[in-house]
């Protein structure tokens, strides 16, 4: 990790009509930093997320993304995004095309690159996820732990700057979210920079750099994880993790 | 049947189904073609052309096709002069086409919308967030899931056009219905073998044509 900021909001406000969803947010990343986004429902996690390669466009502020402010549309915001790789809550791989497909479509397509090296980089990278062997069949042929692999893979696939990650393992069920955070975990020790948006808190605790805590729009705390679930220091982070760490 | 037995009456049976298949055809890619634009218009952020698209659709599918058949002669050809074939068979034939095309797309254009519709937005998402334009977005990832959806609909639709070729028959061409008008004419004992013969014909083809979309659209369907 460096000092070198990758990502940067400064006072970004988001409204869903009348709701604040991001108010006056602040937050930077810095190179191969992870930065874990955990609060209530409701409290922006995912609009932060989705901003940050404009999926949501926000209302005020600037984000910039490795020096360059966002752009607003277009050509431009295309090739921002493919620099940006996003993982969702419900994977969302293409259904009408093959995984092996799925992750070749971005860098042929998008970066025009030759489909004979993009494809011994899309197996390597399936291998990697545990997937190679499942390359020919059709998403809705594998588990939800499987297609969140392959969109792991997808996204890197585009060997992008920044990794976001949007409630990866909201979707799945428990005996599937160890093998994607598996993966999450090895792509952290790596130093791919990542912000994930999770309530995972075993994840945030072994894997962040930071652990950022939102409630209703604002950005409330953020500390080195060990540093955050020990001591939070706000009285909404002390009841959000009353919450949710009784059990 | 002995009417069918006559080598000019086959000739005029042949020939007019023939000018139905071809006016099909041609009007199944154009209809197609516009179709799938006219769709693209409806859903794209610049509104210009969701304004074309929706005015497109709300004009040519409430409009009468024998009207739109009539403007294409007598408004197009006749009035403005667009000719399309000096052969004048041929020009009735393009006209047709032409007619066939614009209405039929209407149609496509909403059953392709519909279709649109069926695809989660998440699919549109995912294109973007890896750095897809708009058009790649459509034409990769939405266009062909939309299509495999509505198979089963756009057959509908392209059963009907078959049969809407008929009217075309209405600006001189000697397609099917015309020749079975001219059959009737010179044959008027055997009005119920010709009528049954001409309506079989458009069964036959058409029955398997409904159940081959049936089998196309399962095949086809996205699993997700």
């Amino acid at each position: 990790m460096s000092d070198e900021a990758l990502i940067v909001l400064e006072n970004v406000n988001k409204y869903f009509g009348p709701l604040h969803v991001l108010d006056d947010v602040n937050l930077s990343v810095a190179r191969g930093e992870v930065v874990v986004v955990i609060g209530p429902s409701g409290s922006g996690k995912s609009t932060l997320c989705r901003a940050i390669n404009r999926l949501e466009p926000i209302n005020s502020g600037t984000i910039t993304f490795d020096g360059r402010p966002l752009p607003a549309e277009g050509r431009a915001l295309a090739r921002l995004r493919s620099e940006v790789g996003m993982v969702f809550q419900s994977f969302n791989l293409f259904a009408h095309k093959t995984i092996l497909q799925n992750v070749m479509l971005g860098p042929i397509k998008v970066r025009k690159e030759k489909s004979v090296e993009v494809r011994e980089r899309a197996m390597a990278l399936l291998d990697r996820v545990g997937i190679g062997n499942q390359a020919e069949k059709y998403p809705a042929q594998l588990s939800g732990g499987q297609q969140q692999r392959v969109a792991i893979a997808r996204a890197l696939a585009m060997q992008p700057k920044a990794l976001l990650f949007d409630e990866p393992t909201s979707a799945l069920d428990p005996e599937m979210v160890g093998e994607v955070l598996d993966v999450m975990t090895s792509l952290a020790r790596e130093g791919m920079t990542m912000v994930v948006v999770t309530h995972e808190m075993g994840f945030a605790r072994h894997a962040a750099n930071r652990v950022v805590f939102m409630a209703d729009g604002q950005l409330v705390e953020q500390a080195p994880p060990a540093e955050f679930f020990a001591n939070p220091k706000s009285d909404r982070a002390k009841d959000f993790l009353s919450k949710i760490l009784t059990h | 049947m002995d009417v069918f037995s006559d080598s000019y009456n086959l000739d005029v049976y042949v020939t007019g189904f023939l000018w139905i298949l071809k006016l099909t055809a041609a009007g199944t890619v154009g209809a197609l073609v516009i179709g799938t634009l006219l769709a693209a218009m409806r859903v794209s952020p610049v509104p210009v052309l969701r304004a074309f698209g929706t005015a497109w659709v709300n004009i040519f599918r409430n409009t009468p096709l024998t009207l739109i058949i009539f403007f294409c002669y007598f408004g197009l050809y006749s009035t403005l002069g667009v000719t399309l074939s000096d052969d004048l068979e041929l020009n009735n034939y393009w006209l047709g086409v032409v007619g066939l095309s614009v209405y039929t797309a209407a149609f496509v254009c909403e059953a392709i919308r519909s279709g649109i519709n069926t695809v989660p937005a998440g699919q549109a998402e995912a294109a973007r967030a890896i750095g897809m334009t708009f058009r790649q977005t459509l034409t990769m990832i939405v266009l062909p899931q939309a299509g495999r959806a509505v198979v089963a609909p756009l057959g509908s639709i392209l059963i009907a056009l078959c049969k809407n070729a008929t009217i075309v028959g209405t600006i001189g061409l000697m397609e099917s219905s015309n020749a079975m008008k001219d059959l009737i004419n010179s044959n008027g004992d055997k009005v119920f073998t010709i009528f049954f013969i001409f309506a079989g014909t458009f069964a036959i083809v058409l029955i398997p044509t409904g159940y081959g979309f049936g089998w196309l659209a399962n095949r086809l369907a996205v699993k997700r």
